[in-house]
């Protein structure tokens, strides 16, 4: 009796903290809204508003005015879709060859794929830069788009979700039966793979949308800039506008939470799925 | 004598399942296929990732300016103009701070939070896509959201200290306090992420090792320490190395807590707040296109990062060697 009463009040006390987390979790996006849809004087009352206004269309007109803000929408949309299409064949092509099929320095190979995870290669930027003059690439997408082709947590993640995911025993039938390997590819694997790919594919995208530092570096005119880099600029102004840049932030970000909402619990799934279990 | 031989051949035979001989591109496709499945990660990797990295080494040994045509080679007299820069020194214990600030409160409360979500409960699903929540915003909204909530003025913390009778804070002006904020900027975006990779490995751990440490009599805290850490030990040092490498690439945050400005790439007017990352940025980009010097600072960085993570590494094993 007594065991069953302290393990009711653990849990009631787990409860009340995992709640009071998310309410931290969640206040600072609410408060964007809260922000996103009050005038600046508003913004200087005492106490400070918490509770949306009804100057958010004018204030979303405001953003639109101010920077072409639907080119960068339509440009992150560009960027984000064509990154993630290439890391998720490339990831699932590597992963299938690292996870089902037997060649030589295999497992090297695989290490450098989990040492380069690690590898800052943000670092490189000068040299990228030069590139991307040489290839006359500077403020395209093409810039911020070829450099992140391929991911090694792609490769990594791939990997891992095929060895489960595909029985040798179905490859082995399918090479009796004659098929070549492309073969093998596109009709068994890649079919059982399209789960894993998903969840590799929200990531994937999620990350491409929310990049800001190379894109900021090598895009320069306002009809190259993703998403991100015109928020940066509408918070660049003289004047700390934060209803402006504030309802940027909220057009940036209600597509992420919409697919958030949506699939959300996948991308959970992913996320515990490519970690590295203990 | 006659089943025997009938027998013994079968096995044989179904070795070989194709009776014609193997064509040479059979041959091919069975040997070649893995290597060029694996080329593009690999080409692409080396070309616009690894080749960059290296290539950075190069350009830090010139006087490397954009905009001359020649680009002599200075041996490390870039290294020596760096090493003898004030400003570097202050970027460098800004980041190290930064780091420190965010990383270990975060990786402890992220440890906390699992625990919590590893133990039986109502609306799993529910909580986790919470956790998860802040992950998906951006970099750059997180920056300007809590730039607002730690505004001098009209910041909604500020009105709440002064309710409380702390009185307001210029969070932007004093070095601890800025880096407090920038923290728990990162903290916020990463903490629940963080615990969902920690739950994902306690969940392998096996269940019967904590009922019989419920039968003993163990507290729940103590199932933590002494069990869960053990157990999950390698993905906690790939979490504390991931956030050390990430950490010292701070960039969008103290950035953007600046105003985007002139005033956040030098991380506010007295660079109380300025980061190695915008450091680089400040004289790769910003200030002539230096790159020799900005190439000296990101290989400087660069062992830094690797130093760090070597500390941290070693300094996680003593841990585990000592409980």
């Amino acid at each position: 009796m007594r065991a069953f009463a302290t393990r009711l009040r653990t849990s009631r006390l787990t409860y009340l903290t995992l709640i009071a987390v998310l309410f931290f979790s969640a206040f600072p996006l609410y408060f964007s809204v809260v922000v996103a849809s009050q005038d600046n004087s508003a913004l200087g009352k005492v106490p400070p508003p918490v509770v949306p206004g009804a100057n958010l269309v004018e204030n979303v007109r405001r953003v639109f005015d101010t920077v072409p803000f639907d080119v960068a929408l339509l440009n992150s949309l560009i960027v984000s879709s064509t990154i993630t299409a290439s890391v998720v064949l490339f990831s699932t092509l590597a992963g299938f060859a690292f996870a089902k099929l037997r060649f030589r320095a295999r497992n090297a190979f695989l290490l450098i794929i989990v040492a380069t995870m690690m590898v800052p290669t943000q670092l490189g930027v000068i040299p990228l830069y030069l590139m991307m003059i040489r290839l006359e690439w500077t403020d395209t997408l093409a810039a911020v788009i070829v450099p992140a082709l391929v991911q090694a947590f792609g490769v990594f993640f791939m990997t891992q979700y095929l060895s489960e995911a595909v029985p040798a025993e179905l490859i082995e039938a399918a090479r009796i039966d004659g098929c070549a390997t492309h073969r093998i590819f596109w009709s068994v694997v890649w079919p059982l793979a399209r789960p894993g790919a998903a969840v590799l594919g929200m990531l994937t995208f999620l990350g491409a949308w929310n990049d800001y530092f190379w894109p900021l570096v090598v895009l320069s005119s306002p009809e190259s800039q993703t998403v991100q880099v015109a928020l940066s600029a509408l918070r660049s102004g003289y004047v700390q506008d934060y209803s402006l840049s504030l309802t940027g932030t909220l057009l940036a970000t209600v597509p992420l939470l919409v697919v958030f909402g949506l699939l959300g619990r996948q991308i959970v799934g992913g996320i515990m799925q490519g970690a590295l279990k203990g | 004598m006659t089943a025997t031989q009938t027998e013994v051949p079968t096995p044989v035979r179904r070795q070989r399942p194709s009776p014609r001989p193997r064509s040479l591109l059979y041959r091919l496709d069975l040997h070649a296929s893995p290597y060029l499945y694996i080329a593009p990660f690999f080409v692409l990797f080396a070309t616009f990732g690894l080749f960059p990295l290296a290539y950075t080494a190069w350009v830090s040994l010139h006087d490397w300016a954009l905009l001359k045509d020649e680009h002599p080679f200075i041996g490390l007299a870039n290294y020596r103009e760096l090493l003898a820069d004030d400003y570097f020194w202050n970027a460098l214990g800004n980041t190290i701070s930064i780091l420190i600030l965010s990383t270990v409160p975060q990786l402890l409360l992220a440890l906390g939070l699992a625990h919590l979500l590893n133990s039986r409960l109502r609306g799993q699903t529910f909580f986790r896509l919470g956790m998860l929540l802040p992950n998906v915003t951006s970099v750059v909204a997180v920056a300007v959201i809590f730039s607002q909530l730690f505004g001098r003025d009209f910041g909604l913390i500020n009105w709440i200290l002064g309710q409380l009778g702390v009185g307001r804070i210029d969070w932007q002006a004093g070095t601890a306090t800025s880096h407090i904020a920038i923290s728990v900027m990162i903290m916020w975006r990463w903490t629940g992420y963080n615990a969902l990779i920690y739950l994902a490995a306690m969940q392998s751990v096996p269940r019967d090792l904590y009922e019989s440490a419920t039968i003993d009599g163990a507290s729940s805290l103590r199932q933590l320490t002494q069990i869960t850490i053990p157990m999950i030990r390698p993905t906690i040092i790939f979490t504390v190395l991931i956030s050390t490498i990430y950490g010292l690439q701070i960039f969008a945050e103290p950035q953007l807590f600046g105003g985007g400005g002139p005033s956040g790439i030098t991380g506010g007017t007295d660079r109380q707040f300025q980061t190695l990352a915008l450091y680089l940025y400040e004289h790769g980009f910003r200030g002539g296109f230096e790159f020799g010097y900005a190439s000296a600072v990101a290989w400087v960085m660069f062992v830094v990062i690797v130093i760090a993570a070597a500390v941290n590494f070693l300094l996680i094993r003593r841990i585990r060697s000592s409980s």
